[in-house]
């Protein structure tokens, strides 16, 4: 530990590149909270938009005329506003009607709070279509089959349909937890402490924008490559034979 | 000379013979989209949950101050135009998204290509920076830009300004980039090789069998999430605002702040989301449409 501290020392001494974080006590702890709260706000998101996915693509399929156009309603909402709006709009207006209604003062969630709810229904209107793609996909007759055999339709759903569909959008569905894990980002707007939020408190302390900026970069960079890693493993692993390519 | 597809995974679908007339569109679908039941459903569903929302809201304030329609009607100006002489507004998201678009198409083509070039050394280079920006956040990117960009450039004696929103659109056109990159290089993949065969043994180049034969079936194919990605272009202009561009957001709050009144923040920002709904959801209608008119039955 204390010779990449003395190295990143050297570095400023002789080179001017400031990166406090490798050698300030402080700047280490704050930068590493960051990161783990982008990564745990991440995993959050990603949970609660899949589970909303789940439940909206079920819905879409529901006999009930005004369910299904519910749930599109919310699909067309989410996809055709921006996020950074609709953040603003929980975090700011939801927020203080809720507490007026409630007569809590001092709000409700805090920014964490509000920020995992936003961005989950933002990437959940995506997944419910991502999931209703999938539904599409599984042939109309092992539907039948299934009913056949005396399957009831949440079985139906939760033993045939569901596993063969989440295979089938799995790819799509990479991509927007991809895109989410990216939009979790979009947090610093109400003061969520993740990484790039707090890098912007060091580089105005240190005043070191462009080596921050850099290694702001690098971190996304690597989580985001993680992840795809990881979820390209995982969509490997539960290719089904003859099934797609 | 076999044509370089490394990577030949693609989401696009295969494509089957080509059917004129049920593959084109024109112009009545641009009218008729206008005219959907779909669309017209949507704005009545929007026109009249804001009636509902303004008359409680009117009640709730009641005879202290304005109404919240007078509100509104009186800071609409400023949100969709911005300040007086100025660029900014409602109207500088929109603008910003057809620069970057425009900018993100042009370089992703090229970046596109050299993706499939058979140059081993282009190849890689343009895979990494697609990868590079596609996997990277759009507000880092913004934050990146905007702030190693200098101010101004000086060349020869004259001193160029860089406004921030031109910095913007620089740095929103390049994510827009590498997913432009990654749709060509999708499309070009779900050719059928045999076309470059039969293209080689007919004594065409290979710049010609691209140009002539290759890229005028992607066209049809790459529309569909082109748009797509318009949309979330345009979804992604007020981060701008995060970086201080007198966008629609940065005056809506501004409008707010100004206001200070808790009880206007669900109608200004619902009235903010509206016009950016009105402007995307027949985009996306439109995406959908084409999707299904191209995509191959099996």
């Amino acid at each position: 530990m204390d010779t990449i501290a003395e190295f990143f020392l050297w570095l400023k001494e002789a080179h001017g590149i400031k990166l406090t974080i490798f050698y300030d006590e402080l700047d280490r702890t704050r930068f590493l909270s960051g990161v783990w709260t982008t990564i745990h706000l991440s995993f959050v998101c990603v949970v609660a938009s899949i589970v909303i996915g789940i439940a909206g693509a079920w819905l879409q399929t529901s006999p009930l005329v005004w369910i299904r156009r519910i749930i599109n309603a919310y699909i067309a909402f989410f996809r055709n506003t921006p996020p950074l709006v609709q953040l603003y709009f929980f975090y700011f207006a939801v927020d203080s009607a809720l507490s007026g209604l409630f007569g809590i003062r001092g709000g409700l969630l805090g920014s964490y709070g509000w920020a995992v709810i936003a961005l989950s229904f933002f990437a959940g209107a995506f997944n419910t279509e991502i999931f209703r793609a999938g539904i599409e996909a599984v042939p109309r007759s092992t539907i039948e089959g299934a009913q056949s055999l005396g399957y009831s339709r949440f079985q139906i759903y939760r033993y045939i349909t569901f596993p063969l569909a989440y295979r089938v959008c799995l790819p799509a569905l990479n991509n927007n937890l991809i895109n989410l894990v990216k939009t979790t980002t979009v947090a610093y707007a109400i003061a969520v402490p993740e990484t790039l939020y707090i890098s912007n408190q060091i580089w105005s302390d240190e005043y070191n924008v462009p080596e921050m900026m850099n290694v702001v970069w690098i971190v996304y960079l690597v989580l985001v490559g993680v992840l795809v890693w990881m979820m390209h493993r995982w969509e490997k692993a539960l290719r089904v034979p003859g099934f797609g390519q | 000379m076999k044509p370089v597809l490394h990577n030949t995974s693609t989401d696009l679908p295969v494509l089957l013979p080509f059917r004129p007339g049920a593959t084109t569109w024109d112009a009545r679908d641009w009218a008729g989209l206008a005219t959907s039941k779909r669309f017209g459903l949507a704005l009545a569903l929007v026109l009249i949950s804001w009636l509902l929302i303004d008359t409680a809201y009117a009640q709730m304030v009641g005879a202290q101050g304005q109404t919240v329609w007078e509100t509104i009607v009186k800071w609409t100006p400023l949100m969709f135009l911005g300040p007086e002489g100025e660029f900014g507004g409602f109207v500088l998201n929109i603008v910003v998204s057809f620069i970057a678009m425009a900018l993100g198409t042009f370089l992703g083509l090229w970046l596109g290509l050299g993706q499939v070039s058979p140059n081993r050394f282009i190849r890689r280079t343009s895979w990494a920076i697609t990868q590079l920006f596609r996997n990277s956040p759009w507000l880092v990117l913004l934050f990146y830009f905007m702030l190693l960009i200098p101010f101004f450039i000086r060349v020869g004696d004259t001193r160029i300004e860089i406004s921030g929103w031109a910095k913007a659109t620089f740095a929103l056109s390049l994510p827009i980039m590498a997913n432009v990159s990654e749709i060509v290089r999708g499309s070009i993949a779900s050719i059928p090789t045999g076309q470059w065969d039969s293209a080689e043994s007919l004594a065409f180049s290979r710049s010609q069998t691209l140009w002539r034969i290759i890229l005028p079936q992607c066209i049809k194919r790459m529309i569909p999430p082109w748009m797509n990605w318009y949309c979330i272009l345009t979804m992604s202009t007020p981060l701008v605002s995060i970086l201080g561009v007198n966008d629609g957001m940065t005056l809506t709050q501004d409008a707010l702040a100004a206001e200070g009144r808790s009880e206007y923040l669900i109608p200004m920002y619902l009235w903010l989301m509206s016009w950016f709904f009105i402007y995307s959801y027949p985009i996306a209608l439109l995406t959908r449409k084409l999707e299904n008119r191209f995509a191959v039955n099996q």
